[in-house]
């Protein structure tokens, strides 16, 4: 019995690593998936964090955290669209400058909320289902935000590749002068993705402050903004294969944090290293063939759009 | 009426070096507006952080000890910048340069070797190299974005930082703080401004800049970065070897960044502790765009986030102002220049709705 529950909680430990970074990558493959590249999921997802996490204090709703978080993602996000969309500035510079200015901003709103404990997000059990052993736990009792990952990697599969908005969305992405000029509003479609992209990221954020570890600790995305994105390349921009590469981190995370509570001759710092260089190595193995990439990767991916009619 | 971007022919060099003069006025507006915001009187507070911290030589010497870093970095970013090469990842080249010189120090500590400090220098420089040349070699090889291999080792950077210093880094003599042994006199830049904490490591920096300049407006190698940035088909048609080109860019910003890493461990800290750098790796990356990634611009847009730093600190000591009042300067600060940069490549043209007009764009 002891060791059935062991298994459970790994894997819900697994689920719960995973989820930030699901939320997060399935957002900017929407934003990618119309041609845009958002570097600025790092600061998206600080700022998500920290409001939402202010929200659930000052209110003490859960539901209204969650909203701050994704609220907080838009705003952000839409100032990562006018610089880019309407001011046609360099993507990888609007992204990186979303990133530091999220850094500092959520520090300064954090300040006042370090260290005070907040009730972690609740688990919304199904009756009965919940009963089963190991599977029970693991898909019918967990938190809103974990149902709303799944559902979200399904929705937006569907979305992009069975719905004609999805469609057009795609064909901004592939091709933005053709879709122009037969009378798609370019600006607006990737002005759109990118909210969505915000959103989801300020989500991830808000996962990690309300439920993953609930409570407030500067810079505490810990680089999952970044491991997001390279997830966006990991799964060739398939919303499924985005779930599973972030199962697949969430289980490298957890991996290395039991080795070192197991108490393992290796530096806690070491083992820390992990998901990052499971990350890199993970990208060096996709790109490697260069012609996958280029295949399934947007063709305007990071180009600049001006029309001038 | 109607306002309307209309492309220029060329650029305009006017522009070039006006936004950035357009986006630090508008961020010192919105900077009153934040101050504002969070209850301060704004007006005291500009004061405080622009310009009571370099209203004596103290100051002002600590300006340049905080712009020396920024301005080596960036000038050294600012080339792979050009040739579309983004390494985002300085801050751990700067890291590990800093451990790489320091090791020296670690497992000689009683040397008296004048020879050290040279030594310490050179390995600062490779060693902020070897870490770039991982994101280098993974670009060339397996055409892996760097922008992500550059980044995500930064986060590996600091922990190694943190195994050793936690670690068999410590001074065993410490109290158990995290931290090495006191670099001995040989290992330390000079002060070159008594009274001051202005060191050596100031001149390094001037001298980033000036080879920068030499090297981006004066030879064929930073004409052929200039080309491959501007337009990679034609570099291709000429001769220039991109892989080549990212090699050099890569190992020659993690050497700048890495030799900062070591000039601040030697000249200011004196020990290897948990945190080597306030974000310098990242805060040069605005650097190298405020200053339109030109060593001289740099050397100005460097003493401006330098102020940035120092400002963010005096404010927090004077007013209790949180530090991250510095990052969110820097960010907006970047956000208005990129948002101006429009202005360098479009006018604006501001068209009265007429019918005729109207008419006559249909």
């Amino acid at each position: 019995m002891a060791a059935i529950t062991t298994v459970e909680l790994i894997l819900l430990t697994v689920v719960s690593a995973a989820t930030p970074l699901l939320l997060a990558a399935t957002g900017e493959l929407v934003v990618e998936k119309s041609g845009i590249l958002n570097l600025g999921v790092e600061g998206m997802m600080l700022v998500g964090a920290v409001s939402a996490f202010i929200a659930m204090l000052t209110t003490g709703s859960w539901a209204l955290g969650i909203v701050a978080g994704a609220a907080a993602g838009v705003i952000m996000s839409m100032l990562f669209g006018v610089l880019t969309l309407f001011f046609l500035a360099n993507q990888v510079a609007s992204g990186l400058a979303l990133t530091l200015f999220g850094i500092g901003i959520s520090s300064l709103l954090g300040i006042p909320f370090i260290g005070l404990p907040i009730e972690k997000l609740p688990t919304l059990d199904i009756p009965v289902l919940g009963d089963i052993p190991i599977l029970g736990p693991l898909l019918f009792e967990q938190d809103f935000l974990i149902y709303f990952s799944v559902f979200m990697v399904v929705a937006v599969n569907f979305f992009l590749f069975r719905s004609r908005a999805g469609l057009i969305l795609r064909a901004v992405g592939e091709s933005h002068d053709a879709a122009h000029s037969i009378g798609y509003s370019v600006i607006r479609i990737r002005f759109f993705a990118v909210m969505f992209g915000g959103a989801m990221a300020g989500l991830g954020g808000a996962f990690l402050s309300l439920s993953y570890t609930p409570m407030w600790v500067e810079q505490m995305t810990a680089g999952r903004g970044w491991i997001a994105l390279a997830l966006v390349v990991f799964a060739t921009w398939k919303p499924g294969r985005v779930l599973i590469g972030a199962y697949l981190f969430g289980a490298v995370t957890i991996f290395q944090l039991h080795l070192q509570g197991f108490g393992v001759q290796i530096p806690g710092q070491v083992l820390s290293m992990l998901p990052y260089l499971v990350t890199i190595l993970v990208l060096v193995l996709i790109s490697r063939n260069a012609s996958r990439v280029k295949l399934s990767a947007p063709a305007c991916l990071g180009q600049i759009f001006h029309s001038n009619t | 009426m109607r306002i309307k971007l209309v492309p220029r022919q060329t650029h305009s060099r006017l522009m070039t070096w006006l936004t950035p003069v357009m986006a630090l006025g508008l961020s010192l507006v919105a900077g009153t507006v934040v101050f504002y915001l969070l209850g301060y009187p704004p007006l005291q507070s500009l004061y405080a952080f622009f310009i009571s911290p370099i209203s004596d030589l103290y100051g002002v010497c600590e300006l340049l000890v905080k712009a020396s870093p920024l301005a080596m970095i960036a000038v050294g970013l600012s080339m792979g910048f050009r040739a579309n090469v983004w390494n985002i990842g300085a801050e751990g080249q700067l890291t590990v340069g800093a451990l790489a010189g320091s090791a020296l120090v670690i497992y000689f500590p009683e040397s008296n070797n004048i020879l050290m400090l040279p030594a310490m220098l050179i390995l600062g420089i490779l060693g902020g190299m070897a870490w770039a040349s991982i994101p280098a070699f993974l670009k060339t090889r397996f055409n892996t974005n760097e922008i992500l291999t550059s980044l995500l080792l930064v986060y590996v950077a600091i922990l190694l930082l943190s195994t050793l210093v936690h670690g068999p880094w410590r001074d065993p003599a410490g109290y158990n703080f995290p931290e090495s042994v006191i670099f001995q006199d040989v290992a330390t830049l000079p002060v070159i401004v008594s009274g001051t904490r202005l060191h050596l490591g100031t001149i390094f920096a001037l001298l980033a800049i000036i080879t920068g300049w030499i090297l981006i407006s004066r030879t064929l190698a930073g004409f052929q970065v200039r080309v491959s940035g501007l337009a990679p088909q034609a570099a291709r048609y000429t001769g220039v070897r991109s892989n080549l080109m990212i090699w050099c860019v890569l190992l020659g910003a993690g050497g700048l960044a890495g030799l900062a890493g070591i000039i601040e461990v030697s000249g200011l800290i004196g020990q290897v502790q948990p945190i080597i750098s306030p974000g310098y790796g990242f805060s040069a990356i605005i650097v190298a765009f405020l200053g339109r990634l030109h060593p001289v611009g740099i050397l100005f847009a460097s003493l401006v986030l330098a102020l940035s730093y120092l400002g963010g600190e005096f404010v927090q000591i004077k007013l209790g102002l949180p530090l991250g009042i510095a990052g969110v300067f820097q960010g907006m600060l970047l956000f208005f220049l990129l948002s101006c940069d429009i202005l360098i490549h479009y006018r604006i043209e501001i068209r009265k709705t007429s019918l005729s007009s109207s008419a006559g764009s249909t």
